[in-house]
């Protein structure tokens, strides 16, 4: 789950994070009383919006209106700004930056800062990053937080307060299931305040159970996307036209792989995962056929997952759709041979290599048999 | 085997026994007297341990719950645990997978179709029907995936020593480049495949110990190579990866190490035939 920057600050003062005072608005007349001068900023659930010309300044509630009204509605990153969030305009001595996130290899969240905040943090050459590990058992220590202090040589007092909010972004780290929380910049005013200037916040997908309160966030997805999501099925739209259900992430990217290396681009991908009840392989096939797809490429190989069960719900789902998209099926492992009865059954192309499956894909839509 | 009461629990005890696997106990809090697949069940680990000398564990429990399952066996003495559940939150995984190792448990997964070692014993979801007896070691971060792969290795002729799932998600038990270091003191394998997917940086780390450490011969496949770039919120990722992480990164990390990478999953049968 992402948030989108004044949610994100919301939680963060939930956690005693210090953010600056701000409104949220979704259309230029709904901006009454905003903090003044004020930066108007684009809500978006990406990185960048800056450069693209999603932040800018007002003075006056005039100018603060019509500059929302001019980036409400622009698009960043190929995402449509929905909201604009304004805030304070704070006078700036320096720009900090402040991430937390996991380290795979090592097992353990990473912190991490540099005295070099603002834009493009990834170019600050190494040895002016500040990274230190925290171990999950124990927690986040005194040492680390000297250290971090230590690192970006900065006055006492300032240290201290950066070293506070370094413990409460820990915290919300941990208690609220967060894969990101990066604070860029981490922004010391003129009056020697510290204040998190931005706020990014990711939280882990497979934890939305135990945070109820999330779950009604726009992700931005698409329709279908949504509905997908809605019934728990991994569903993500991609440029191309070809359909793609496959059961597990690795034999759905090596499937997509294979259609790039014959010619053709995956449209939808389609991740079954591990299910064994033909009524969701049904829903998930309606979905795929929704898209609209010139052709749908089934790769399944049974384990928990049964090759006839697959067989049978996307036999239900054409049936029921009187669907007419071309489907090439390559079906293996448990339960194969009762499954391909069902396919040829509907007419499919069957295939019996990945290979095969993907090239027949191809053919099949440039109208060949 | 924890869970073993569920459909699937149930479903893989069979299918682990008629493996090879000697199942002694199962455990589903509440369900203690009753049997499944002729398999004692306990409410506790500790219990199954006590009982039924259990020296090994595998969780089939809901995400929710795995964590409590998992420390439970951990404390009760359980020194190889194979968590085959999906969708654990990560910082379930933070605190419990450091935890296991720093008590000498071995953990395998989470959301990992587990351990097969065929003619001797399975304990994972692998469909049994496609191993084959033979001297080359699997490692393979993804499930179906791995399958496909073990069934072109054994129709190839291609057997397998041992094939570890060692799972899909940001924080797991036993890394790639262990699970490296295990088959090159194995002394039943003598060729090692390695399957790895986009993301993380696992396939870069493995390819420096193979040139270190390795000297038996490797083949591999890396699935995501025509995924797009996914759309970035932050900085702290990249920061981590420095480069790494993408498809090209992977492969010409492999290359630069002297291990062959096939372009279609089935194309590792024909790289093992090379190391002959």
């Amino acid at each position: 789950m992402k948030f989108l920057e004044h949610k994100a600050k919301e939680i963060f003062a939930r956690y005693g994070i210090p953010v600056p005072r701000g409104i949220v608005a979704s259309k230029p007349e709904e901006i009454t009383d905003p903090p003044l001068p004020c930066m108007v900023k684009a809500q978006v659930l990406v990185g960048g919006r800056g450069k693209a010309g999603g932040i800018r300044p007002a003075e006056t509630l005039e100018e603060a209106r019509q500059v929302a009204g001019q980036i409400l509605g622009m698009d960043i990153h190929g995402y449509r700004v929905k909201q604009v969030y304004l805030e304070e305009r704070l006078s700036i001595a320096k720009e900090l930056y402040l991430g937390l996130t996991i380290d795979r290899s090592a097992r353990e969240p990473l912190l991490m800062t540099t005295a070099m905040g603002g834009m493009d943090v990834e170019e600050v050459p190494r040895e002016d990053l500040f990274m230190e590990h925290v171990p999950a058992m124990i927690g986040i220590q005194p040492y680390i937080l000297r250290s971090l202090a230590g690192a970006l040589s900065i006055e006492r007092d300032i240290a201290e307060q950066v070293a506070s909010i370094a413990r409460r972004a820990y915290d919300l780290f941990r208690k609220e299931d967060a894969e990101l929380v990066e604070i860029n910049p981490l922004i010391v005013t003129g009056g020697g305040r510290v204040i998190a200037g931005d706020a990014k916040l990711v939280i882990d997908d497979s934890a939305e159970y135990r945070h109820p309160e999330y779950a009604n966030l726009d992700q931005d997805r698409t329709p279908l996307e949504q509905e997908a999501h809605d019934k728990g099925i991994v569903f993500i739209q991609l440029d191309g036209d070809i359909g793609v259900i496959a059961n597990g992430a690795g034999l759905t990217m090596a499937t997509l792989d294979a259609l790039a290396l014959k010619g053709g681009r995956g449209g939808v991908f389609l991740d079954l995962g591990g299910t064994d009840d033909p009524a969701k392989v049904k829903q998930a096939f309606e979905l795929l056929i929704k898209a609209n797809p010139s052709v749908i490429l089934v790769n399944i190989f049974g384990g928990i997952t049964k090759a006839d069960t697959v067989a049978t719900g996307v036999k239900q789902a054409i049936d029921e759709m009187h669907a007419k998209v071309p489907v090439v099926a390559r079906i293996k492992g448990v339960n194969e041979s009762a499954a391909k009865e069902i396919l040829r059954s509907i007419g499919t192309h069957a295939a019996e290599t990945i290979e095969e499956a993907a090239e027949l894909a191809v053919r099949v839509k440039l109208g060949g048999p | 085997m924890q869970g073993i009461t569920g459909h699937q629990g149930q479903f893989h005890t069979r299918a682990m026994l008629d493996f090879g696997t000697k199942v002694v106990a199962g455990v589903t809090p509440g369900k203690a007297g009753i049997k499944v697949e002729g398999v004692p069940v306990f409410d506790r680990v500790r219990d199954a341990v006590r009982r039924r000398k259990a020296n090994a564990s595998i969780v089939f429990v809901p995400a929710p719950y795995a964590k409590d399952a998992a420390v439970e066996a951990v404390e009760a003495g359980i020194k190889l645990l194979v968590i085959v559940t999906e969708r654990i939150p990560f910082h379930d995984s933070l605190d419990l997978v450091p935890y296991a190792r720093s008590k000498g448990t071995v953990v395998i997964g989470p959301n990992c179709p587990g351990l097969a070692s065929p003619g001797q014993s399975k304990m994972g979801i692998m469909p049994n029907l496609l191993f084959k007896e033979g001297d080359a070691g699997v490692i393979s971060r993804s499930g179906t995936l791995t399958y496909e792969i073990v069934n072109a290795m054994t129709r190839a002729g291609f057997g397998q020593s041992t094939c570890i799932g060692i799972g899909g998600d940001p924080i797991i038990g036993t890394s790639m480049v262990e699970a490296l270091a295990l088959f090159q003191k194995d002394r039943s394998t003598k060729r090692i495949v390695l399957v790895g997917e986009i993301g993380g940086t696992a396939e870069e780390e493995a390819a420096d110990f193979i040139r270190r450490r390795v000297t038996k011969p490797v083949v591999a496949y890396v699935a995501g190579r025509s995924a797009p770039p996914g759309k970035r919120m932050g900085h702290a990722g990249a920061i981590i990866q420095a480069g790494k992480g993408t498809a090209e990164s992977k492969v010409k990390a492999f290359a630069d190490a002297g291990v062959p990478v096939a372009q279609y999953p089935s194309e590792v049968a024909t790289l093992l035939a090379s190391t002959l």
